[in-house]
């Protein structure tokens, strides 16, 4: 499995400038790549172009050769987005009800709300959980579509320190015990640099690839590292 | 009951005085009695003719109401619908749905008779006419008023058009529709009772023109009290089914 982005140019409709023009990015099978960079560089723009949702962007984004095509990635949006009238399980299980295919039973979905510490709210409202906890039911929709690429756009955005490290813990628990591909959008410059293999750093006319020099597994020592504190500073520095 | 008291308490305590008033100035032969009858003949109006009030002509009104009703909700949400997949229908019958509420629909009734003659559906086809509109707008703009975002979010899934559909639109239609339900339900009361009006040998709107022809005011407004009471009943009916498909949003 190979996500590739060739050439890729996207203007939005009505635009005249492209928001992202020629990017080239290649992320293997297992790969976890983070993308960071101001606030309106595009990020949450290139997820939705390697969803399908965009039409109309030159070049090519392809999975295996193939060009993409909707319901082909795991994809959680910016805005938590759970439908207010679904309890928490119902909206976890809404990627099985619409793809028939995907084998996925209240049990298994279960057992994830268990592991995120959501259990108890099962049966709960959106409006009625935190917002912490609405990210990470919208985490798991995503994650529970099944697909190997999963696209997130600032999911820990809103959680206290705290839970953010647990989550990230999580994640990366998550990201190797089910061998995904992880196309990550963050703000925060040591998250990036402790959970990813590489870092896609954007700016208004630039792209500029920078490798993690940590080995795997990661863990929450190294945070501390003088390689991690290095790292950030100097994405502080060129973001 | 306390929430209740809250919202309506200074309602209730404004209609029990302008009654004890309405009743002592007409008793007090201030207001002629044939113009505005003393609150208390009303009552005994409607309880010394309660049986052919309520079983004959309550009845008849509230099968002529319930018939357009229906039929106005399920064509109207079958057109709302069909609007909202089929561009062309919309661009063909919105506007004519829109003009269809401008026409004075007591002008219009004559001709229902001409079609229906004095059959229950003369007056049936008046209840649609009024109570077709606010049902056709309310579930249409409530189709169309889904967020762009989670039409995404589910287009991100790879959901069919339908799906979105059922899984997304029919919910976010919801408020508007109900409001619009709301309205219909009170306004096809008011269909069903014009309906009687131009021509009906039985119903609580036949009942109200025959008293006035007889220059008896209390039958005249015995009608009207029943109407009313029944109108109010229909719409806190509507309003708890609202609140029952709705309780995420109380959450909110
Ligand atoms: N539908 C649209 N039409 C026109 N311009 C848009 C549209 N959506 C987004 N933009 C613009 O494109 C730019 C990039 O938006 P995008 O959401 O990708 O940025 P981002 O890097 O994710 O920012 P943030 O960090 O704030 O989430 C922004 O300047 C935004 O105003
Ligand atoms: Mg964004």
């Amino acid at each position: 499995m190979t996500l590739l982005l060739k050439n890729v140019t996207y203007t939005f409709p009505k635009e005249k400038k492209p928001i992202i023009s020629d990017l080239n990015l290649k992320i293997e099978k297992g790969e976890f790549v983070s993308l960071i960079g101001k606030s309106g560089t595009g990020k949450s723009t290139i997820l939705k172009l390697i969803t399908g949702l965009l039409k109309q962007a030159l070049g090519e984004i392809t999975i295996n050769g193939q060009p993409i095509s909707l319901g082909d990635v795991g994809y959680m949006p910016q805005k938590d987005l759970l439908l207010p009238w679904r309890t928490v399980m119902d909206n976890i299980m809404i990627g099985a009800e619409i793809q028939k295919d995907l084998q996925l039973t209240k049990e298994d979905a279960r057992n994830w709300l268990k592991r995120v510490g959501l259990i108890d709210y099962e049966q709960a409202l959106p409006n009625q959980i935190s917002g912490g906890m609405r990210q990470r039911v919208a985490f798991l929709r995503a994650m529970l579509t099944g697909k190997e690429v999963l696209l997130l756009d600032e999911p820990f955005g809103a959680l206290d320190s705290i839970t953010k490290k647990e989550m990230q813990a999580w994640l990366l628990s998550i990201w190797q015990e089910l061998d995904k591909t992880i196309v990550f959008i963050t703000h925060d410059l040591e998250e990036a640099s402790y959970l990813s293999d590489r870092i896609i750093l954007l700016k208004q006319y630039s792209v500029e690839e920078i490798e993690v020099p940590l080995h795997r597994p990661r863990h929450a020592d190294m945070l501390h590292s003088s390689e991690l504190v290095g790292l950030r500073r100097e994405l502080e520095k060129k973001i | 009951m306390r929430n209740f008291f809250k919202t309506y308490g200074l309602f209730i305590v404004f209609m029990v005085v302008a009654l004890i008033a309405l009743e002592y100035l007409v008793q007090s032969d201030i207001i002629p009695a044939f113009i505005v009858p003393a609150p208390t003949d009303v009552v005994i109006h409607i309880i010394e003719n309660w049986r052919p009030l309520i079983f004959e002509h309550l009845g008849a009104t509230m099968l002529e109401f319930a018939i357009g009703f229906i039929l106005a909700v399920v064509g109207g949400v079958g057109l709302a619908v069909s609007m909202f997949f089929s561009k062309t229908i919309e661009k063909m019958l919105y506007p004519a749905v829109l003009i269809s509420q401008m026409i004075p629909i007591i002008a219009l009734s004559p001709i229902f008779v001409l079609w229906f003659g004095y059959t229950i559906w003369s007056k049936v086809a008046v209840t649609i006419l009024m109570s077709f509109f606010p049902i056709v707008v309310g579930a249409y703009d409530g189709f169309k008023s889904t967020d762009k975002d989670y039409i995404e979010l589910l287009r991100s899934m790879g959901a069919s058009k339908r799906q979105i559909f059922t899984k997304l639109n029919i919910q976010m239609a919801f408020p508007s529709f109900f409001s619009g339900l709301k309205i219909a339900i009170v306004y096809s009361l008011v269909g069903a009772t014009i309906g009687e009006w131009l021509g009906a040998s039985e119903g609580l709107g036949y009942y109200s023109r025959r008293m006035s022809g007889d220059l008896n005011a209390d039958g005249v407004f015995a009608a009207i009290v029943i109407l009313t009471i029944v109108g109010i009943i229909l719409f806190a009916l509507t309003a708890m089914l609202e609140k029952r498909t709705l309780r995420w949003k109380e959450t909110e």
